[in-house]
């Protein structure tokens, strides 16, 4: 029999979730994706992450790749602009035809523009796909003030992207309030207060008249109550409408104001013809909500597979955090149901707001509202689906207790609690996981998907996955890997008391196997802290990460870079020539570091020891970019040069980083100094930093940067010079000894019991007795340092590995650089088939 | 001409360019294959294809040897999956898998089979 013939219109969230679903039910179909956006599908709930740092490549929920591994035939960038409905085809842009059995139409919504006069401008834009991101993002770089057209749950999303890149924001709304939707009045208030707190600015009750050219700024926005706002870019994010062109065009029967009519098949008009997500009008009502979006995917999905599986409506709460500020929005938050009873707690001086809304007979939670604090979301969630009948005083589910909160323990949830509504994940699915064998939230959300959609139950699956667990006498093992009975702090004492050497010795003595990717190089950099012997001896290659064996930090496309050391970010016009000479020379793409150096990209394998040999005699060092290890210590100008400055911290800052370099760690660890109060250095936001005072300097330890960024504490102040390396030597060692696997000083330090003041009497007041021990250990590593890679390139046996193929000089092929801003980068995959085609 | 399966050793290098314990990579007819030496296992040498199919990237000799649940395994350097080394297998990813080579040692020399 030939295979069917489904044809999915719209790659989107809801379109790809489709896909998947289908694919997994092994149905068999042949598959075709039709998206009109350049790139498959990606995670629009979480755009504006791009602009607190997050990678757009981050938000993708499939590559190319994937479609192909699924036998799915998918094509990108080519909209479709006709259903020929009676020949059962249908037609692209470009002027590709595909047949269908059955159609999916999953072309999801547009944001509405009001139509104002002058919304045509060119610093008018919306916010929806990630091109709408970069347009914004470009714009940006020329305004101080943007403007979001619209209040809901989309325009404040869009606000906290306007002030990431640090423009003056406004929010401008034609309804009386913000959320009008998912919020009553007071909630409403309540979320202003806040978010005008945070510095944006909320104009509402305003009818936008006209957009004219500013005298201040760019554009000039004229309201119906005479007022006006002057901005430099303006963002529409006031609503959405249905994408239903297509299936008008093909007279398919759409609702009056948009939307494609669907029934509970989610069937169109036309009975081969499917269409889901925002795209379709159910019940008079377009679901804007990724959630209701899944259980139409999954409906269509399954009915292709045969069963009969009906979509229903969907729930629409919903749970965020809106500028920081969090926001939850159950069922009926606006008591509209007849008879039913309100219970509201506002507080003004801690700034929250919580209602809730039940039946007359108090004993059903309707519905909810939550700002500022959404502690109770979860528990109310599952009141409001499972149908739980309330405590006799509701109240006390947000009032704050005095006493003991009545929180509804996950332990209480019947088994046909939701979880997850974005994947449908139900506690007793998570349950069946668990039966199966899982044994962490991690390996629960691999099987069940829960937690993997808006993320917002995360909290609750660990503390569902932690409680059961416990319940069934299992202990959490904290076991660094299958080959080690044992924590990373263990294997530590048991290598430095048996003073051993080796992973073969560790592994025959304290644990079972060959080892793996996790305990080798945890093993590895043991080996290093106690004894710092070369990392490229025999006994040790095996156990390096690549970046490690090869000193040098792998690329994507598996070329290196390169970061010599520039201790305090000191550097002579004459090194630095040499730097770019060999840049040059290599045509190495190059960058400036956050820690104060220069970065050389795209060296081969096989280049790195010619690179590293102009380099070590122009006389650089490593930088140890690639290891767990003293990465930079970052220095101001200090009291040389600056009006300021009241030490000298860069010559403090190149004698720390000269006494720590190539000290290995648990994790990566920076540092860096500054010569007066301004704190120019930054030195609060690393493991350990120094800032000067006029009678020493201060220590702070334990901040970084990064992920999760945590301001370093004051450790000891006014240190001489001999004290200040005196602690930060007993302090290094002691987290060197302790600290888990990949763990940072700052969270070594929150898991430490007793935190700063216990750190401080181990250091400062030697507690422990152990002050000595540590200073000797540190000492040894200090007094045996050697440049990892002087020492390489002087032997041979060493540099052997350093070939791209042990049987030939050719180079890897599978490196392709194309040009950009002057400089080499990677080839993306559609330009390397392009440029391989070619040279072919 | 009958059909014959043919097949042949051909030699690529000495096990002195292999590293124990870790991998390196060797040019077999335009291919790039990762050969892996294991002199303390009953069989020491393994090759698996360089390309790392998730990473899209010529590394896989450069990844860390181990085993999981005794099976013995390659973790790619890019993004950290395993691949088993006999069968190519990701036991993270089902549906991709490393091309296999028959490999072995012939006193000093490594043979690598083509057919």
């Amino acid at each position: 029999m030939e295979q069917r013939k489904i044809v999915v219109v719209g790659n989107g969230m809801v379109g790809h979730h489709f896909v998947q679903t289908l694919v997994e039910s092994g149905s068999g179909d042949a598959i075709t994706i039709l998206g009109e956006e350049p790139r498959p599908a990606y995670d629009r709930v979480h755009l504006s992450d791009v602009f607190a740092g997050r990678a757009p490549e981050e938000l993708a929920m499939a590559t190319r790749g994937t479609y192909q591994q699924w036998g799915v035939d998918a094509h990108f960038g080519d909209p479709v602009v006709t259903i020929e409905r009676n020949a059962k085809v249908v037609v692209t842009e470009l002027g590709r035809r595909f047949s269908y059995d059955k159609l999916v139409l999953a072309t999801g919504s547009y944001p509405f523009v009001p139509p104002v006069p002058g919304s045509d401008h060119k610093r008018c834009l919306t916010y929806r796909t990630i091109d709408d991101l970069g347009a914004i993002k470009s714009r940006s770089k020329d305004s101080t003030v943007g403007v979001v057209v619209g209040g809901g749950l989309l325009g404040l999303e869009c606000a906290n992207a306007l002030q990431n890149l640090g423009l003056q924001t406004h929010v401008v709304e034609f309804a009386p309030g913000l959320m009008g939707v998912q919020l009553d009045d007071g909630g409403s208030r309540m979320l202003r207060r806040k978010v005008e707190a945070l510095g944006v600015q909320v104009h509402t009750g305003k009818n936008t008249r006209h957009i004219v050219p500013g005298d201040e700024h760019a554009l000039r926005m004229d309201f119906a109550d005479e007022s006006s706002l002057e901005t430099d870019l303006i963002v529409f994010s006031a609503g959405i409408r249905p994408r239903d062109n297509l299936a008008r065009d093909a007279e398919l029967v759409v609702g009056e104001r948009g939307g494609i009519v669907i029934d509970y098949k989610c069937k169109t008009t036309d009975t081969d013809i499917f269409a889901i997500g925002e795209c379709a009008l159910f019940g008079g009502r377009i679901y804007g909500l990724v959630a209701p979006g899944y259980r139409m995917a999954e409906a269509v999905a399954a009915q292709l597979a045969g069963d009969d599986v009906q979509f229903q409506g969907a729930d629409m709460s919903t749970k965020l955090k809106l500028l920081g500020v969090d926001v939850g929005s159950i069922g009926d938050a606006h008591g509209r149901t007849e008879g039913s009873m309100s219970f509201v707690f506002s507080d003004e001086r801690e700034e929250y707001y919580k209602r809730l809304v039940t039946s007359a007979d108090g004993k059903q939670l309707l519905g909810a509202v939550l700002v500022g604090d959404c502690t109770s979301y979860d528990t109310l969630l599952q009141y409001h689906l499972n149908g739980i009948e309330l405590p006799a005083d509701p109240q006390g589910l947000i009032v704050p207790a005095s006493g003991e909160q009545p929180t509804l323990g996950v332990a209480a949830l019947p088994a046909t609690a939701m979880v997850c509504s974005c994947h449908n994940v139900t506690k007793g699915d998570i349950l069946c996981a668990i039966d199966g064998g899982c044994c962490s939230a991690g390996e629960v959300k691999g099987v069940t998907r829960a937690s993997s959609g808006c993320g917002g139950c995360s909290a609750m699956l660990k503390n569902l996955v932690d409680d059961e667990l416990l319940a069934r006498g299992v202990s959490v093992d904290k076991s660094i890997c299958e080959h080690f009975p044992h924590t990373r702090q263990e294997l530590y004492h048991l290598a430095q008391v048996g003073e051993v050497k080796s992973f073969d010795a560790m592994i025959a003595d304290h644990g079972q196997g060959r080892g793996c990717d996790i305990c080798k190089p945890a093993v590895g950099s043991i080996m290093a802290s106690l004894w710092n012997e070369h990392v490229l001896d025999a006994r040790h290659v095996p156990l390096q990460d690549t970046n490690d064996t090869f000193m040098a930090n792998m690329q994507k496309d598996g070329t290196y870079s390169v970061v010599p050391r520039v201790a305090g970010g000191e550097i002579t016009p004459d090194k630095l020539i040499v730097l770019g000479e060999v840049a040059k020379k290599y045509d190495l793409y190059t960058k400036i570091t956050g820690g104060q150096r220069v970065d050389l990209f795209g060296a081969r394998l096989d280049q790195l020891p010619d690179i590293w040999r102009l380099l070590v005699d122009a006389g650089f060092e490593t930088g140890h970019a690639y290891g767990k290890a003293l990465r930079t210590v970052k220095s101001c100008v200090g009291s040389s040069w600056c009006r300021y400055g009241v030490q000298d911290s860069v010559a403090m800052a190149i004698a720390v980083e000269g006494r720590y370099k190539g000290l290995r760690a648990p994790h990566k660890f920076k540092s860096a100094v500054s010569g007066c109060t301004r704190e120019c250095a930054e030195a609060q936001s690393k493991d350990f930093g120094i800032i000067a005072t006029e009678n020493g300097w201060n220590l702070y330890v334990c901040g970084n940067g990064g992920m999760k960024p945590r301001h370093a504490d004051l450790f000891a102040t006014d240190l001489d010079d001999q004290t200040l390396i005196k602690y930060i030597d007993r302090f290094l060692m002691f987290y060197i000894r302790t600290a888990d696997r990949l763990q940072r000083t700052s969270v070594w330090m929150d898991n430490l019991e007793g935190g700063i003041e216990y750190l401080r009497e181990v250091v400062i007041e030697d507690s422990l007795g152990i002050a000595a021990e540590l200073e000797a250990q540190m000492a040894h590593v200090v007094g045996t340092y050697a440049c990892e890679w002087k020492e390489t390139l002087q032997d041979p046996q060493k540099l052997k590995r350093f070939r791209q193929f042990v049987n030939s000089d050719e180079a890897d092929s599978g490196v392709v650089f194309v040009r950009e801003r002057e400089q080499v980068r990677p080839a993306r995959p559609d330009e390397r088939l392009r440029l391989v085609a070619v040279t072919k | 001409m009958t059909a014959v399966e043919k097949f042949e050793w051909q030699q690529i290098c000495e096990r002195q360019d292999l590293v124990p314990g870790s991998g390196v990579c060797a040019l077999v007819e335009g291919e790039q294959v990762a050969l892996f030496y294991l002199p303390e296992e009953e069989r020491a040498v393994y090759a698996l294809a360089n390309r790392d199919p998730i990473g899209n990237a010529n590394v896989m000799s450069r990844g860390i040897i181990g085993d999981l649940g005794g099976k013995l395994v390659v973790a790619s350097p890019l993004y950290k999956q395993h691949f088993e080394l006999a069968s190519g297998n990701c036991v993270e990813d089902e549906s991709v898998c490393l091309e296999v080579y028959k490999v072995r040692l012939d006193g000093d020399h490594v043979l690598i089979g083509r057919g």
